[in-house]
């Protein structure tokens, strides 16, 4: 701080530390507490609100866990968004490793800005090109068929199918990113020096390269489980009637009954459950919290 | 007229690190003054407290006789020559040197002529348009030298700027910053560890050691008359002799060492019990093939002969193995005693001094 | 063929079909707004038309749409920026378990679900009787997008020499002036990329934007929305308009990176 006061003098230090300070506690800091503060309260109407029947209970949460449906929906999300997750890592580590390490500099540029303008179109928009491909009479199933691949359209959109290709097609931009920043730095010559003292290729990436790039991988799962869980477009236009979404629930308490106490409760749950796979990869991959949000 | 810059009892302490210790020295107007010692001896923390970027523990900082507790940096009449020299990477040339006069709100054209007029007094011609990525080091240095005398401070002080630059451009810049200061009369108040910039350009040096001040001279006696072993040792090569005081009459001590009893002239507050030691510089030494009276003269075997033009550096051993330095004028006659001949170093009582061992005291023993 | 050519080659091929997945269906979206079809999709092809654009152009609920997400955008550009370079130049100044603790708040809300954001933010700001609205929206929005900033500044800043900020102080400036002349110029580079993201996570939020929005539309939730009951194909022809301008974006912002990343390079190659 005193280094903040010496360097700038009081009065812009004073401005940063204000800006500062609106950020974190208006807009981070308070709001958390007060969804947290709220889920404790009972949904009453307005006249109620401050009466004697408003007071600090766990029946937010009691209905969560006496609600068996909730309780699996919650446990599918955290389920299916974690298998999201891995055939992210799965299908974008090779790309990454290709980009960073053996694709020729110069076409690397135009293959990274190919990729970028996915990155940069909106999940809605591509979750609904995504649907437009899917559908039953399809440019997807028509290709296929055209092919003569199959023979009778498939049915994509069904039980968890397309929300899981949906979550991957979504998310996986920012699982790769992140790899490839991170293998990117690590030095062609320790590839090299152990692909020299005879290690296959297989051991060169679990024992050189994949250790390099943990914090990028960190990233990567962080940022994909955190969108799969969180994720309100693609479970609506892409899920069944059979794939539920925990953040389905949220909504449904928010927008339906009306009822943001218990929404709040709900949302808190979301947000603990990505607190506690934030601390699992830290800890897995002993990275800190600058190395997965840089 | 009142000194230029005044260090008056001034002490700087970082947490429980003194890093400046009771420092009192007074820089008249139009002088060239440094700061000389090892790094860790507290100049720049000197430069940068006179500058205002550290504020003294104890102790007052007057420019022009004037108090500065309070006054912030860009109040101050100084201008700092950064040892990375800190020029603004995203300006041209002349908008870096005008820069001191752009946040004084001096409008454009003057910035400009003035600008111009300070690139010619540096000798630096046609560059007022370039950036500063397009500089070569010495360039970069006068720009440096000209921003800073744009501001028309009252004292410049220069950390160390020639330190970046290779060995032959360092020994022109040094002519070069000697000949600026002369001609624009501002006092310079220069940092340096390297005691050839010091003794060369300086009207006075001060030598320093862990925080305190060793001696304040001019360079002659700086180096001709070390006012302890300290500053003997640090500037310039030196042999020294552990021993002991035990006679002295008419200024020469007699000294008795494990390689003999020495006589030489006894230097300031040393007088028998107090720790000291012998000092001769190898330039006063001789190579004798036998001893001579009234001299020190020590049996010594030769080791080594470095020839090295305009002199020679003779590296020779005593019988308990020290090592002893000996350096001769070659005057294209000189003849050069073979390794391994069994010679006589000696030298004179007259030029050799007996100062208090002062050599680096351990940071445990000190405040 | 040896086998490390042929792992090349094979991944050569997966970048390809990777790609192709990629861009495959926002060329069959956008073709769709040019299909002479009631459905969204180019198959079957019913002729070439620009009817929807036409119907689009009419559409009061799309100009409205349009104006709100640019009056968010600017506004959360307006307040990330200012906020994510305040707390960037924070950050830099603090050091142990204060920067740790204080950057882990800063990039908290980077890693919350939208949903949480905008209920959070929706129940703090009705304890002021703030209702929800498109300012709610811009609020929710800027927690996490002034996050993006801070980012981008802090990385801009480990390459900022603090001696020229003490150069220039000891040349008389005053802060301000050392602020607008040496550190915010420093810094333009990393403002704008800031800039540039921020709108852009600005204009395609949903998350943040559903819960705090009240009963006004932006393109994106009037986008999501329309797509979930049955969209005609005008969606589509919104859809192919907002693409074009994402790739436009996207190419003039690599350009412009690249450009300067040579220059940099340039610059310290002289150095040498």
């Amino acid at each position: 701080m005193s280094e903040l006061l010496r360097r700038y003098g009081i009065g812009l230090s004073a401005i940063f530390i204000a800006l500062t300070a609106f950020w974190l506690l208006m807009l981070v800091i308070l709001p958390d507490l007060y969804l947290f503060e709220n889920s404790f309260r009972p949904y009453l109407p307005a006249v109620d609100v401050g009466g004697p029947k408003d007071f600090y209970s766990f029946a937010n949460y009691l209905n969560f866990f006496q609600t068996p449906i909730h309780i699996q929906v919650f446990g599918l999300t955290v389920l299916f968004a974690s298998v999201v997750t891995a055939i992210c890592f799965a299908l974008s580590y090779p790309i990454a490793y290709y980009l960073a390490k053996v694709a020729n500099p110069r076409d690397v540029a135009t293959l990274f800005l190919l990729l970028l303008i996915p990155l940069w179109v909106s999940e809605i928009l591509r979750c609904f090109a995504l649907f437009i491909m899917l559908s039953f009479k399809g440019p997807l199933n028509m290709t296929l068929i055209g092919l003569g691949i199959i023979h009778d359209p498939i049915r994509w959109i069904t039980a968890y199918n397309s929300l899981m290709i949906g979550l991957v097609y979504v998310y996986i931009l920012f699982m790769l990113f992140p790899i490839y920043n991170a293998i990117q730095s690590l030095d062609i010559n320790q590839i090299e020096a152990a692909r020299d003292l005879g290690s296959p290729w297989w051991r060169t990436h679990w024992r050189v390269i994949i250790p390099h790039s943990k914090p990028g991988i960190a990233s990567g799962c962080v940022m994909v489980f955190m969108l799969s869980a969180g994720s309100l477009f693609v479970p609506s236009l892409l899920g069944s009637t059979t794939s539920r979404w925990f953040t389905e629930i949220i909504q449904q308490w928010m927008f339906d009954a009306f009822d943001w106490n218990t929404g709040a409760a709900y949302a808190f749950l979301l947000l603990l459950l990505c607190i506690i796979f934030v601390s699992i990869m830290m800890r897995v991959f002993r990275v800190s919290l600058a190395d997965i949000a840089k | 007229m009142s000194a230029a810059v005044e260090l008056a009892g001034v002490s700087v302490d970082f947490g429980k690190f003194r890093a400046v210790d009771n420092v009192n020295v007074t820089v008249q107007p139009g002088e060239f003054f440094s700061f000389l010692g090892p790094s860790g001896c507290g100049k720049t923390t000197i430069l940068r407290m006179i500058s205002g970027f550290n504020d003294p523990t104890e102790g007052v900082v007057r420019i022009g006789g004037q108090d500065m507790r309070g006054i912030r940096p860009n109040k101050r009449p100084t201008a700092l020559i950064f040892q990375n020299l800190a020029l603004f990477p995203l300006m041209p040339v002349w908008e870096n040197i005008s820069f001191g006069l752009e946040v004084r709100g001096v409008d454009k054209t003057k910035r400009r002529a003035k600008a111009e007029e300070l690139l010619n007094l540096v000798d630096l011609h046609d560059v007022a348009d370039r950036r500063i990525s397009q500089l070569s080091g010495g360039q970069k240095q006068r720009v440096a030298i000209a921003r800073a005398l744009a501001v028309e401070p009252k004292v410049m002080l220069l950390d160390e700027p020639l330190s970046a630059l290779d060995l032959k451009l360092r020994q022109h810049m040094r002519a070069e910053l000697r000949a600026i200061q002369k001609r624009t009369n501002v006092t310079f108040i220069y940092i340096t560890h390297d005691q050839g910039e010091a003794l060369a350009m300086s009207d006075r040096v001060a030598v320093m050691s862990q925080g305190r001040l060793q001696q304040v001279a001019p360079p002659q006696e700086i180096y001709n008359a070390p006012a302890n072993g300290f500053v003997a040792s640090f500037v310039g090569e030196i042999n020294a002799f552990q021993g002991e005081l035990s006679a002295v009459s008419g200024g020469i001590g007699e000294f008795k060492t494990a390689n003999g009893l020495f006589r030489a002239k006894v230097g300031p507050g040393v007088s028998p019990g107090i720790a000291a030691k012998l000092y001769v510089r190898p330039e006063h030494t001789i190579l004798a093939a036998a001893a001579r009276p009234g001299a020190n003269n020590i049996p010594v075997d030769v080791a080594d002969v470095a020839f090295e033009g305009n002199f020679i550096n003779i590296s020779a051993k005593t019988s308990d193995g020290r090592s002893l330095t000996v350096e001769m004028r070659n005057d294209g006659t000189t003849a050069l005693p073979p390794a391994g001949s069994k010679m006589q170093f000696t030298f004179d009582p007259a030029k050799a001094l007996i100062l208090a061992d002062t050599t680096l005291p351990k940071p445990g023993n000190w405040p | 063929m040896s086998s490390q050519k042929l792992s090349a080659w094979l991944l050569w091929i997966y970048l390809l079909l990777f790609l192709f997945i990629m861009l495959s269906p926002l060329f069959v979206m956008g073709g769709a707004a040019l299909n002479d079809s009631r459905f969204p999709s180019v198959y079957p092809w019913k002729g070439f038309t620009t009817q929807w654009f036409v119907d689009l152009w009419n559409d009061p609920r799309m100009w409205i749409a349009g104006r709100n997400t640019l009056l968010v955008a600017f506004g959360v550009v307006a307040l990330a920026l200012p906020i994510g370079t305040a707390g960037a130049i924070l950050i830099n100044s603090l050091s142990g378990a204060t920067r740790a603790i204080v950057y882990g708040f800063m990039v908290a809300p980077i890693l919350t679900p939208g949903a949480v954001i905008g209920i959070s933010t929706l129940l703090f700001w009705r304890t002021f009787s703030i209702p929800a609205g498109l300012h709610l929206s811009a609020l929710g929005q800027t927690s996490f997008i002034a996050a993006y900033v801070m980012l981008l500044v802090l990385a801009r800043l480990q390459s900022f020499d603090a001696g020229l900020e003490e150069a220039a102080l000891d040349l008389g400036a005053s802060h301000g002036q050392v602020l607008r002349r040496i550190l915010l110029p420093h810094l333009y580079p990393a403002l704008g990329a800031g800039a540039i993201i921020g709108f852009f996570q600005s204009v395609e939020n949903f998350n943040v934007t559903l819960f705090t929005r009240g009963g006004s539309d932006t393109l994106t939730v009037y986008v999501g929305s329309m797509v979930r009951t049955g969209a005609p194909p005008t969606i589509n022809a919104l859809a192919l308009i907002l693409i074009l301008i994402t790739v436009t974006a996207t190419i003039i912002y690599e350009v412009l990176r690249r450009r300067a990343l040579a220059r940099e390079m340039a610059a310290d190659a002289l150095l040498k």
